[in-house]
């Protein structure tokens, strides 16, 4: 597994987090109103931590001079007999625990370790390949803020609608 | 689109954006590196600006919440449906194209500063093309400035409506 | 590093190839880190049905950033002093782009070098999708 990195949680990437899930809360995006409740300044939606994706070194977007598996010309951009399993891979289960709120302007070290994996047959995607994968998110005092577990399947065909 | 947004120009959105364009030059994403540059610090690539529409609350181009989106769902477009479909800001219809853009840089633009982009409305003119029948073109000047108030950049957008799909 | 007049004329070109069979995906991610969501670049029903063209095609300002890497990349960095294009034909997914620079004049302003720059960028096809012209501010 990868090994830990930065994730600098800024007020305008909140904010376009908070719009794409469709959350028009002000504590997401105006600080004046953020002051005023409990929590005393803005603070990131309950999933936010989803996003340090983007500072993963492995995360997996289209780079220049290499081949993408989304479409492009044709219907995958990777040469013929390149196959990505990526396309059955489904997200199972995503869980959360919140050990204090995620403060906009903080940064954030996130420590990943595996969990368990199992299989399972599964009437509608045949074999399943279950893989957890936890992710602790530390502020800079040290102090543990989120635990994210992860839970992905592999499925041996696309799943039937 | 309202005549004033201000924006702060965020490390990781400047990073996010240069991957978006392909650029993986070091100087849009890792500050140890830009420090050691004439730069002193992480600066925007070129056509960064534009990203102070995220900031607008009033954007078209920018689905919102209990609001039909011209996009497709369930069918083709969001919309209801009612034959015409020409009108706003390369909204809609989709009939909108990007026709020039124009930018003058007084200086570059820094990670961490907050800008004020200022926009109005410049010349608007008619032409017929060859490959998309009538063109009403439309010029908008987007200046934008830091909270000294100098001039930064100054963006000149056109937009051209055109009245049917440009010919392939 | 920045570009030394010294070491340039009139005519010199440089290029760079910005894209490489441009995927849907990409248009993705230009439309959430710009703000740009016309579902005309992202949305291949309402592209065809509803706007009439074959399928989504990129945003301009996707082909002038990426036209702005050759630049930066020439140049050096933070030294653009002007940048313009005219977005001449859609680009559509597939497409491969190539970005040219051409110096058109080498300048001096108050002791300050400046080079004056033409820029092309063209498709698989070498249909000019950019056309227009920068200015940037160099060293000696």
């Amino acid at each position: 597994m990868p090994d830990d990195f930065s994730f600098p949680v800024e007020s305008g990437h909140v904010m376009l987090f908070a719009r794409a899930v469709g959350d028009d809360n002000p504590v997401y995006r105006d600080p004046e109103h953020a002051a005023s409740t409990e929590v005393q300044g803005p603070i990131a939606p309950p999933t936010f931590v989803q996003a340090s994706y983007h500072w993963d070194p492995n995360a997996s977007y289209p780079r220049p001079g290499r081949p993408w598996r989304g479409s492009a010309a044709g219907p995958t951009g990777l040469p013929p007999g390149e196959t990505s399993s990526s396309g059955r891979g489904l997200h199972a289960e995503q869980r959360y625990i919140y050990h204090r709120s995620l403060k906009v302007g903080e940064t954030l070290t996130v420590r990943r370790r595996p969990g368990e994996t199992w299989q399972k047959q599964g009437r509608r995607g045949g074999s399943l390949t279950f893989s957890e994968e936890i992710s602790d998110f530390y502020n800079h005092a040290g102090e543990l803020v989120v635990t994210a577990t992860s839970v992905a399947v592999i499925t041996g065909r696309a799943v039937d609608p | 689109m309202a005549d004033e947004v201000t924006f702060p120009v965020e490390a990781g959105h400047i990073m996010l954006f240069a991957r978006a364009v392909g650029d993986e030059n070091p100087i849009y994403h890792d500050a140890e590196y830009a420090k050691t540059t004439e730069l002193g610090g992480i600066i925007a690539p070129p056509t960064f600006e534009r990203v102070w529409a995220q900031w607008d609350p009033a954007y078209v181009l920018r689905p919102k919440p209990g609001q039909p989106w011209f996009g497709s769902a369930a069918g083709p477009t969001g919309l209801p449906q009612k034959g015409s479909d020409d009108e706003g800001d390369g909204g809609g219809g989709g009939r909108g194209l990007h026709a020039e853009q124009r930018y003058v840089y007084h200086r570059p633009v820094l990670a961490g500063e907050t800008l004020t982009a200022r926009t109005r409305p410049g010349k608007t003119w008619t032409k017929e093309g060859k490959r998309a029948g009538s063109m009403t073109f439309r010029e908008q000047i987007i200046e934008i400035f830091d909270q000294q108030n100098e001039i930064v950049v100054t963006a000149t957008s056109v937009s051209v409506i055109t009245s049917r799909a440009v010919d392939q | 590093m920045a570009l030394n007049a010294s070491a340039i004329s009139v005519g010199d070109t440089y290029q760079e190839v910005v894209a490489e069979n441009l995927s849907r995906t990409q248009l993705v991610q230009y439309a959430g880190a710009s703000g740009d969501y016309n579902p005309i670049h992202t949305d291949t029903p309402f592209a065809q049905e509803i706007a009439g063209y074959p399928s989504v095609f990129a945003h301009g300002m996707l082909s002038m950033g990426m036209t702005g890497r050759m630049l930066t990349n020439y140049v050096g960095d933070g030294r653009l002093t002007a940048f313009g294009v005219r977005f001449t034909r859609q680009v559509f997914p597939g497409a491969t782009l190539t970005a040219k620079a051409t110096v058109a004049a080498v300048r001096q302003e108050d002791g300050q070098h400046f080079v004056d720059l033409a820029l092309s960028t063209t498709n698989q096809d070498g249909q000019e999708v950019c056309k227009g012209d920068a200015s940037a501010r160099i060293d000696p």
